[in-house]
């Protein structure tokens, strides 16, 4: 396998910044992998795709370990873009080695592909119901659904309640006045397909979402998924024909509006009756950036508490399954100990702002021997705001939190 | 039986046990049953086995059918595995309901070893609702895949 293209992994090794590695080994230090026992090391990587050995890159499956989560580009002295670097690996080497051995027997895979190609009518927004206001082709706001409909239908066992986080979000909009566009003709925003190196499978997806919200005339978009939100800020930039959308994580849009919803800024409280713990999913954090968004909504939720754990924000373990690439012991190992982690806080309640924190980590806790020791009740952001609002229907009553 | 110079012969998936479909097709066709034949059988060990991704696969590499089959419940080789396989098949059925495929294109059938008979009748009906239904929605892929398939070797 080795011998020609070796001119490709140069540039992407000069594109990563690989020749700034200084061999420090401060990402396979800190990998969450490495840290619970694989063998896994960012730094031997690195220095392998500088040296062109492609046979070295893909020994034992390493192309497809990794987590993607960023935490090793966050420590990396040289700033050397490790999660890209294996992003485009994936891409370079798919055709001639690795054909990934898909975690779910690829079946999610196989439905991106499939609604890559079309061909079909999608019956995709059952989760609506008749309470919520939303617009089928045109309007000013986008809300992107993701699979959150798929989600719910594949993982039955998991007790997932994915698009109960989409209505949540849905019901935010409307009370903040807006009634957005959720499309049938949505697509799977391809994130995994490129993630597993499915460059060509991800750009059909691509074009057509980015043509599907042109045509709706949406000047914001919002979404509930991390990975979808980086895809569109990120991955589907050059795709962009006329205006850009705005692009915002539904986070985002209830901070944005915590006057019109009725929400304090900082009007949690102390000591409230309930206190809950916060994952950072690493599209979300790390890779874009966003930490304050959720924390000042969990913060505005009356008589909620937010504690953090040991390693948060840009520190946080992510759930160790975002890329559907591969799945293993260590990577449950990570999943059990960061439960453990929210667990320790003293939280009732792991909240989260990406499907597939709560699909990773549910599976965790479906372990019969750990049920107990790790079990805890989880929640998307969206949800527990409106909750919250629910219970304290009106701006007044805010007034009483201690 | 429709001559397979039909205008439409589909292209059929069927996923068969070991020990019950399997053998029921072996009766049919020792019994010198009659069906029509477009259908390519894949044996795995049990139902419990067939899993949302081969079916998906099946269909996105251009499969316009895809039959699952197993023992009978309660007379499953290994006990349950075929109470597996109907929890799989409610998840395959509902992600292809979201997706948009039409329902009658996937089927779930109990053939026993003795069900010659049987086999052939399942084959013949359900290759006649889905010759009905036409190409599946991702048939357009089926050239590109027997072309992979053909430059790889078919293994044999």
């Amino acid at each position: 396998m080795s011998g020609n293209g070796s001119a490709p992994l140069a540039a992407l090794a000069r594109d990563s910044r690989s020749w700034a590695c200084y061999d420090c080994g401060k990402c396979t230090a800190t990998c969450p992998i490495a840290r619970v026992g694989g063998h896994y090391s960012p730094r031997r990587q690195v220095l392998a795709a500088l040296a062109g050995d492609r046979e070295a890159l893909v020994a034992g499956d390493a192309l497809l370990k990794c987590l993607t989560c960023g935490l090793c580009q966050e420590r990396c002295p040289a700033q050397v873009a490790y999660t890209d670097l294996v992003r485009e690996l994936r891409v370079l080497m798919r055709k001639d080695v690795a054909e990934p051995e898909c975690p779910h027997g690829g079946s999610l895979q196989s439905i991106m592909r499939m609604m890559g190609r079309g061909g079909t009518t999608q019956d995709r927004l059952g989760w609506i119901g008749p309470d919520l206001r939303t617009e089928r082709t045109t309007g000013a706001v986008f809300y992107w659904a993701g699979c959150a409909a798929y989600y719910d239908a594949f993982f039955t066992e998991y007790e997932l309640a994915i698009t109960d986080a989409s209505r949540a979000a849905v019901a935010l909009m409307n009370r903040a006045g807006v009634a957005p566009v959720v499309s049938a003709d949505e697509r799977c925003c391809g994130h995994d397909l490129l993630w597993n190196g499915d460059h060509e499978g991800f750009e059909r997806l691509a074009k057509h979402n980015v043509d599907l919200v042109a045509a709706s005339g949406a000047e914001t978009l919002v979404t509930s998924c991390a990975e979808c939100l980086r895809t569109w800020a990120i991955d589907y930039r050059p795709y962009f024909g006329g205006k850009v959308p705005r692009m915002l994580h539904v986070t985002q849009f209830i901070a944005e509006h915590a006057g019109e919803l009725g929400l304090t800024p900082g009007g949690g409280s102390a000591g409230g009756a309930r206190r809950v713990t916060y994952q950072d999913p690493c599209r979300l954090a790390r890779h874009l950036g966003i930490y304050e968004a959720p924390r000042e909504v969990l913060h505005a939720l009356p008589q909620l508490e937010l504690v953090e754990m040991g390693k948060s924000r840009a520190s946080a373990t992510c759930c160790a399954g975002g890329t559907w690439s591969y799945c293993d012991r260590y990577a449950k190992k990570i999943q059990v100990d960061r439960l453990r982690e929210a667990r320790a806080t003293g939280a009732e309640m792991l909240v989260t702002a990406c499907p597939k924190c709560q699909i990773h980590f549910r599976c965790a806790m479906k372990d019969p021997r750990l049920g107990d020791d790790i079990g805890i009740v989880m929640r998307d952001v969206a949800q527990l705001a409106l909750e919250a609002l629910g219970r304290f229907p009106t701006p007044a009553s805010t007034a009483t939190r201690g | 039986m429709t001559p397979p110079s039909a205008a439409f012969n589909p292209h059929i998936v069927v996923f068969a046990c070991n020990w019950c479909s399997y053998a029921g097709a072996d009766t049919a066709g020792v019994s010198r049953i009659a069906h029509q034949p477009h259908f390519r059988m894949i044996r795995v060990m049990c139902s419990g086995r067939i899993q949302p991704g081969f079916v998906f696969r099946a269909f996105e590499n251009g499969a316009d059918g895809v039959l699952v089959s197993g023992c009978h419940l309660g007379d499953c080789h290994y006990v349950s595995g075929n109470e597996r396989a109907v929890e799989q098949f409610a998840k395959m059925k509902a992600v292809l309901k979201i997706l948009g495929m039409e329902e009658e294109r996937l089927r779930l059938e109990w053939i026993s070893a003795a069900e010659g008979v049987r086999f052939a009748k399942v084959i013949d009906e359900f290759t006649d609702r889905v010759r009905a239904l036409g190409p599946g929605p991702f048939a357009g892929t089926r050239a590109a895949t027997e072309a992979v398939l053909a430059g790889t070797g078919s293994g044999s």
